[in-house]
């Protein structure tokens, strides 16, 4: 099915089904531990060997000996896997390193060998038995060094640089000025579920049972590691503990389980050791940005101005984190620059809201600076600076943009009008109370995506399809979508996601996930929905499918009439026919804050928060809530805790386990509230729908940042806003 | 993890007299802190002896009006005990500060007492430590040191001790009963128990190999209003980057224990001397010696604000 019209009235918009808050279908399996997780495949492979990985001692350099005596003959070894035994090893389209090293050395614990025992625990002795010497190198490991060698760095969609009107002139001019320098620092994932495979070989074919949140790009990526066809490799994910985009790829523990499964002869799985998780794979990397802003007096902008420097590995990509100014708000001359420095730290890559996440810290705290400048209360100050159109293009529309509601609501449910304007004002007891605010913006980018819908005998609806559900609900939604397309009850559905054997999908991944793979599974309903009337001799144009039959004219038959003599099947992929580029199509939303920051020790304790969204159709306002508040937390730990720690000598992140990494914890979130607008976009799909997953942490640590601001009156731009930088500026407590 | 026997000792006597036949042993209690060093072969015995079924998990009264706490008894247990809430309420303060619900079911008072530093390079056996192998060097003075000593600390080592429970005990005076493998006893002022690291970090006691702690006792009940601070990044389940126990009497006088700042509670009799002068005078004198980094000298300005702000919460 092509999109290239706006959607009109369709089945989705009765809403029996969609749209209502039903309870995650995977719930049950997995508070009851029948989920099984790619560690836990015993039914798959039970007599599973352990590998165990061997992450490198340095960050840059080669192996110039490596010795195995003593961990071959430990006891219960069956195989070591190393670059040198392993064969010859392409390198994955998705992938800037290499996943099994050697000799050259890219990052700190890159994987150099995998020891495959009987046991986990005969695994691990033995690798503490390999001997490595190494022949370190001179490398790149501090960004704020590094950037004054970085480049421009951008893609055909997404240049580098943007220019509109004369931004130095107009900057020059302003009657009112902001000109700050912020910094994010290196984020890991820090998911739940490490990366883990279980990998058997069958002849030349090779299952993977994985945590993945991209089936076919990772498909592709196993085979071009391996050097085999795509067609040998059978890869499943149904089950993702936590991913946030550090599953959008293959990493070292699938190759891994697949060269341990081929050289130990029979299946092997493999769970990274957590305190490899942080320098193996990939993290969100740090940026330093500088925004300019001048506005006249009013508080209307002329001038926007966002530079950005991040580092990668040679070959990497930069984090885009100046992408939300091109388009949040309006103002004539505007200039935006991203430059990519070289780093030889861990491999940077997505984590959820790449760009926007980083780029709304520093942005929404320069809104909130600039509003403070003018004199002007800062919801005020962005709602005279919206705008309806992409202000590079003004041509181009948003489909819908709900900004101003989603700031006037949330002003008005949050008791905003309370704020005191002059920081360090309210205190309760020992603390300090601030109030602070932020815009969210997020793209709602869209993925084409395909989907096999199946109806048995038993009048059992089945759809097909690889999308993933990491935890998000898109095994609910999905099903959710299919019941209202055929007009059966939720029960009547089964789904089955993420396997390579199915019709590809969008998979999870940059808040496109649940629109694109429910408009995908609503195409493949649209020609199933054909089969039925078809086979059952209906009137397609005018049938209606509701209670489990379908009715035409004066005509009522039950839908599993149609499968009488043999299942009907149907597959479909919508494609998105350029809608999307005709009209800006993001999501948005504001966030309110209430900090208590303690007076004496600058401890920041978050009181309540509060989300509007405004985000298109929201297909489960439960499963949707629950993406929200769990990206505001992940917000909360940017704004407040999280950050790798370089050793810019030995270059790695020191604080590699979830001891030294620290997240929030529930004392840290006490109050959440999320409101959604009621709102469909008719632009972005025939679900009308957008997303949430990433909407929710874009502009969250910002609102927390200004909401110290307003506690204190001190302002930090270097994020995590702990309490040593506070203290520098706080007066002793009366 | 290297391969270990193990055995289950029925007795102090027998615990002690199976650490003398096996040198490369080590107890183990809760293994809340010796397993996972394990794990990452950070530490590497070839023989447990549990001391679990010792018996020392009753906390008794003692004829002097004090608490006798068996090494055994659980942090959730001391710290739920209805007299050391009544009157050492900054032992069960600081016991419900460290940790989570769960590993404090697990973790026991000498366990907690001989944890060791959370220096994340000494965790890391790729990096120098002269701790965890000596002489190799030290790899947190001039790296991330942000969670270290700045004070008592040497060229060595800056790690701290990580124990809040052992900021308590410092401030009550407790004392440390232990069996040595001949099967003496002897009584250890808890002031004596933790060493500075000087050029031999790796030693982190006065405990002789084998030596079994089988008891903490406390003194008779020294009133006055107890506190314990914690001051952490995050609102639980983290460690301290500083922490103040303190004990106000009505008069001003008092004494007070940082815990975050050292390699082991860090106490002076001359601090305590300048407690009715206030906090700047405690702080002034417990960190005349402080040598922080540029990453926690945020510590001392910090140390001395959360005692301020504890005294005046005990002033009312
Ligand atoms: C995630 C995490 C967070 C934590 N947070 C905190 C915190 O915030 N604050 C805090 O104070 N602590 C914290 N801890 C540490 C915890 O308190 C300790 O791990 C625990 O107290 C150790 O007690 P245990 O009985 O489990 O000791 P074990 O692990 O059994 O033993 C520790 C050491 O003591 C020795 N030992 C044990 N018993 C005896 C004995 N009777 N005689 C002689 N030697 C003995 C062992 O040989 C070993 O060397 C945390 C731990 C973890 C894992
Ligand atoms: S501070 Fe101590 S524990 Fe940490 S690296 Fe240095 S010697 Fe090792």
């Amino acid at each position: 099915m092509k999109f290239d019209t706006p959607a009109t009235t369709n089945p989705i918009d009765r809403l029996q089904v969609v749209g209502q808050p039903v309870d995650r279908i995977d719930g049950r399996y997995k508070t009851t531990g029948t989920a099984h997780y790619a560690y836990e495949r015993q039914d798959a492979a039970p007599d599973a060997a352990y590998g165990h990985v061997v992450g490198a001692a340095i960050a840059k350099g080669r192996i110039a000996a490596m010795d195995l005596t003593a961990a071959k003959a430990a006891p219960g070894v069956l195989a070591i896997v190393t670059a040198e035994t392993a064969g010859k090893l392409g390198k994955g389209e998705y992938n800037t390193a290499t996943l099994l090293g050697g000799p050259e050395i890219e990052h700190y614990h890159q994987a150099v060998a995998l020891v495959v025992a009987e046991s986990f625990e005969q695994a691990r002795d033995a690798a503490a038995l390999v001997k490595i010497e190494y022949a370190p190198a001179k490398g790149a490991y501090d960004l704020a060094v590094a950037r004054d060698l970085a480049k421009p760095s951008g893609k055909d969609d997404e240049p580098a640089d943007s220019r509109v009107g004369d931004f130095d002139g107009a900057f020059a001019a302003a009657a009112v000025q902001l000109d700050a320098i912020y910094t994010t620092p290196d984020q890991a994932h820090a998911m739940m579920e490490p990366h883990a495979t279980t990998a058997a070989w069958k002849g030349d074919a090779l299952s993977l049972w994985t945590s993945n949140q991209m089936v076919a790009w990772s498909v592709g990526d196993v085979a071009k590691t391996l050097g085999m066809p795509k067609d040998k490799v059978h890869l499943m994910s149904p089950y993702v503990g936590g991913g946030f985009g550090g599953k959008l790829w293959v990493r070292a523990d699938a190759v891994l389980a697949a060269l341990g499964a081929r050289a130990a002869r029979r299946p092997v799985k493999v769970a990274l050791q957590r305190p490899l998780m942080f320098n193996n794979t990939t993290h969100r990397p740090a940026t330093i940005q500088r925004i300019r802003l001048g506005a006249t007096k009013d508080g209307r902008l002329t001038a926007i101005g966002h530079d950005s420097w991040s580092g990668d590995l040679p070959g990497g990509k930069p984090e885009t984190a100046i992408m939300q100014t091109r388009l949040l708000y309006a103002g004539a001359n505007r200039l935006t620059r991203q430059r990519l420095a070289e780093l030889d730290l861990p491999e940077g890559n997505s984590m959820r809201a790449p760009g926007e996440a980083p780029g709304m810290m520093a942005l929404e705290v320069a809104m909130d600076e600039m509003a403070g400048k003018l004199g002007l209360d800062p919801v005020e100050f962005r709602l005279r600076n919206d705008t309806q159109v992409d202000p590079e293009h003004p041509g181009r529309k948003f489909s819908q943009r709900q900004l101003t509601e989603c700031l006037r609501m949330g002003a008005e449910r949050f008791g905003w009008a309370r704020r005191k304007a002059r920081p360090g004002e309210v205190r309760d007891g020992r603390w300090l109370i601030g109030l602070g605010m932020a815009a969210a913006y997020r793209g709602a980018p869209v993925v084409k995506s395909a989907a096999r819908v199946r109806l048995d005998a038993k009048g059992i609806v089945t759809v097909e399809t690889d999308m993933t559900d990491i935890g998000t609900g898109s095994y609910t939604i999905i099903a959710q979508t299919a019941a209202e397309m055929m007009g059966v009850p939720l029960h009547r559905v089964m789904v089955r996601l993420a396997d390579s054997k199915f019709p590809v999908s969008a998979g999870s991944g940059g808040q496109f996930g649940a629109n694109s793979a429910t408009a995908g599974v609503y195409a493949a309903c649209v020609k199933l929905r054909d089969a039925v009337t078809g086979k059952l001799g209906l009137n397609a144009a005018a049938a209606e499918f509701a209670d489990g039959k379908v009715r035409s004219g004066d005509r009522s038959i039950a839908l599993v009439e149609a499968a009488r003599d043999g299942e009907l099947a149907a597959e479909d992929t919508i494609e998105f026919g350029g809608l999307d580029k005709k009209y800006q199509i993001s999501t948005f939303g504001g966030y309110f804050v209430e900090v208590g920051v303690d007076a004496a020790t600058a401890e920041v304790r978050i009181r309540r928060m509060l989300a509007v969204c405004a985000a298109g159709r929201i297909l489960n306002p439960k499963s949707a809530r629950s993406q929200v508040i769990g990206a505001m937390t992940m917000g909360a730990g940017a704004a407040l805790m999280e950050e790798l720690a370089v050793d810019t000598r030995h270059g790695f992140f020191v604080n590699h386990d979830l001891a030294a990494y620290e997240v929030p914890v529930h004392a840290d979130i006490p109050h959440q509230e999320v409101i959604f607008l009621d709102e469909t976009d008719p632009l972005s799909s025939p679900m009308k729908a957008k997303g949430v997953g990433e909407l929710g942490i874009c502009g969250v640590a910002a609102a927390i940042a200004n909401a110290i601001h307003n506690a204190t009156g001190v302002r930090v731009r270097d994020y995590p806003i702990t309490l040593d930088k506070l203290l520098k500026e706080m007066p002793a407590p009366a | 993890m290297k391969p270990f026997t193990y055995e289950r000792a029925a007795s102090p006597a027998e615990a002690a007299e199976a650490a003398a036949r096996r040198p490369d042993s080590k107890f183990i209690a809760g293994g809340t802190n010796l397993l996972d060093l394990m794990k990452l072969q950070i530490e590497a015995p070839a023989h447990l002896i549990d001391v679990n079924a010792l018996a020392l998990d009753r906390i008794e009264a003692t004829s002097d009006g004090g608490l006798r706490v068996g090494a055994l008894v659980r942090n959730t247990d001391l710290a739920a005990d209805q007299r050391v809430r009544r009157d050492y309420a900054v032992l069960s303060r600081a016991l419900l500060a460290g940790a989570s619900g769960q590993l404090r079911n697990r973790a026991t008072t000498a366990g907690n007492l001989l944890q060791r530093t959370r220096c994340p390079y000494f965790s890391d056996t790729n990096m120098a430590c002269n701790k965890r192998r000596p002489g190799s060097g030290c790899s947190a003075i001039d790296g991330i040191n942000r969670q270290h000593a700045v004070v008592g600390a040497s060229a060595a080592c800056i790690a701290t001790h990580p124990s809040d429970m052992a900021v308590a005990m410092r401030v009550l005076d407790a004392s440390v009963q232990t069996v040595n493998p001949k099967g003496v006893t002897r009584t250890i002022p808890i002031a004596e128990l933790h060493r500075l690291p000087g050029d031999t970090p790796n030693v982190e006691t006065v405990l002789e190999a084998g030596e079994l702690i089988t008891a903490v006792t406390l003194p008779k009940p020294t009133g006055g209003s107890q506190h314990y601070r914690k001051v952490r990044d995050r609102a639980s389940y983290a460690f301290a980057l500083v922490s103040v126990a303190a004990i106000v009497q009505p008069d001003g006088s008092g004494r007070v224990a940082l815990g975050g700042v050292a390699p082991k509670p860090w106490r002076l009799d001359a601090a305590d001397a300048e407690m009715p002068k206030g906090a700047k005078a405690v702080a002034g004198t417990l960190f005349a010696e402080a040598r922080p980094t540029e990453h926690n000298a945020f510590k001392l300005p910090l140390a001395e604000r959360a005692l301020a702000s504890v005294l005046a919460e005990a002033r009312g």
